[in-house]
């Protein structure tokens, strides 16, 4: 494994990642759900928002620091906000 | 009647996970290690947080390559699109000339890329080639190796070339899944050329278009080999599109950091565009249901 070169930070980010997915996973076969029509007007399952969710906040991540370049987590608050609104209203 | 769902039949596609993960997910996960790290070589690294992002974010070498394949890509879609669609609109529907076409349309999809580049390499240079030397003889100064207008318009008439063919079989397959009565009700309604097309055939063909789209932006989006081998990149920066700069980055300049911080948003590129594309086409497939 030392070829890959890890890092405690980002085998943290593997391990938030994964957790994530195998949470949605036992969230779908324990309480599967119908798709719902949001605000972008298209179908979306759980797993389609924390797509949307995940994809999105490495933008915000990227633009906080292109932009404001200082205090990366807050970030991840803006992150935050960003996640309840798509689950909300995706 | 309702089924039960029986997610069972997942597990079948393990052995196919297994192979991404040696093919796609371990390389990834390694390419974001090296993101937040330098190397001098020897296998050791140093850990430099987001410095690489950071630096990219504001080096103007990364946006200008960006902005030159936006805009390679805009124009090979614009091109390749249209032509497409207008060569499968005019080709034969049966009988010999019809397979005859489609096997000649077919011919440069079945080239490889770097022979492809080979090729219009040998066929645009002014001493041996024939565009080249026909250009030179009729006055028309073309270089592709100097001027900046000639290699771009090289590597998109080259780029045409090699896969206008795609689009157009998608949208011949597109097309010959009309069935007759549409054309018969539009002829019942004394509908011009131009209103057909635009009632009938080109709703029809939407789907497969938007996967000839789908496949020609992530091919010309990630275009090397061609450009590579053609123009190599010059004159100067002028097609240095992003994963030649990439590999300028990574295996020329031997920066692994700052090459896997770039491949990351490339990636993160390619990745929206693909997943926008795609939900058009799922929610384009749903309407006609």
């Amino acid at each position: 494994m030392a070829w890959m070169a890890w890092t405690w930070p980002t085998a943290a980010f593997f391990a938030v990642i994964a957790l994530l997915l195998v949470t949605f996973t036992v969230l779908a076969i324990k309480f599967p759900e119908t798709p719902r029509t949001g605000i972008l007007r298209i179908e979306t399952t759980r797993g389609d928002r924390l797509f949307i969710t995940l994809l999105g906040s490495a933008f915000i991540n990227l633009a906080w620091l292109g932009i404001v370049g200082a205090n990366q987590p807050f970030a991840l608050l803006v992150c935050l906000v960003y996640a309840v609104a798509v689950f909300r209203y995706v | 009647m309702d089924k039960t769902v029986n997610q069972k039949a997942w597990f079948l596609v393990l052995p196919v996970l297994l192979l991404v993960a040696f093919s796609a997910v371990i390389p990834l996960m390694t390419v974001v290690n090296y993101s937040v790290q330098d190397t001098f070589g020897n296998n050791q690294f140093f850990w430099a947080g987001l410095a690489w992002f950071e630096d990219l974010l504001e080096s103007e070498r990364m946006w200008d390559a960006l902005q030159r394949q936006m805009i390679f890509s805009a124009i090979i879609l614009a091109i390749e699109v249209p032509l497409g669609i207008f060569v499968a609109l005019n080709m034969p529907k049966k009988g010999f000339w019809a397979s005859f076409c489609l096997v000649v349309m077919s011919l440069p999809l079945l080239i490889p890329w770097n022979v492809v580049g080979t090729i219009w390499q040998i066929f645009g240079r002014v001493d041996i080639g024939l565009l080249g030397y026909t250009l030179d003889a009729l006055g028309i100064s073309y270089n592709y190796t100097q001027d900046f207008f000639a290699a771009w318009t090289t590597l998109i008439v080259m780029d045409v070339w090699h896969w206008t063919s795609l689009v157009a079989l998608l949208a011949y397959a597109g097309l010959q899944s009309i069935p007759d009565a549409y054309y018969q009700a539009a002829k019942i309604d004394q509908a011009s050329r131009w209103a057909v097309f635009r009632f009938i055939e080109l709703p029809k063909m939407m789907g497969v278009l938007m996967i000839a789209i789908l496949l020609r932006f992530m091919d010309s989006f990630m275009i090397y080999t061609e450009p590579f081998v053609v123009t190599g990149g010059g004159p100067g920066n002028a097609t240095t599109f992003l994963s030649i700069d990439l590999v300028k980055m990574a295996l020329g300049q031997f920066d692994l950091g700052p090459a896997a911080a770039f491949s990351l948003m490339y990636f993160l590129v390619i990745l929206l565009i693909s997943w926008v594309f795609y939900t058009v086409m799922v929610n384009l497939d749903k309407r006609e249901s």
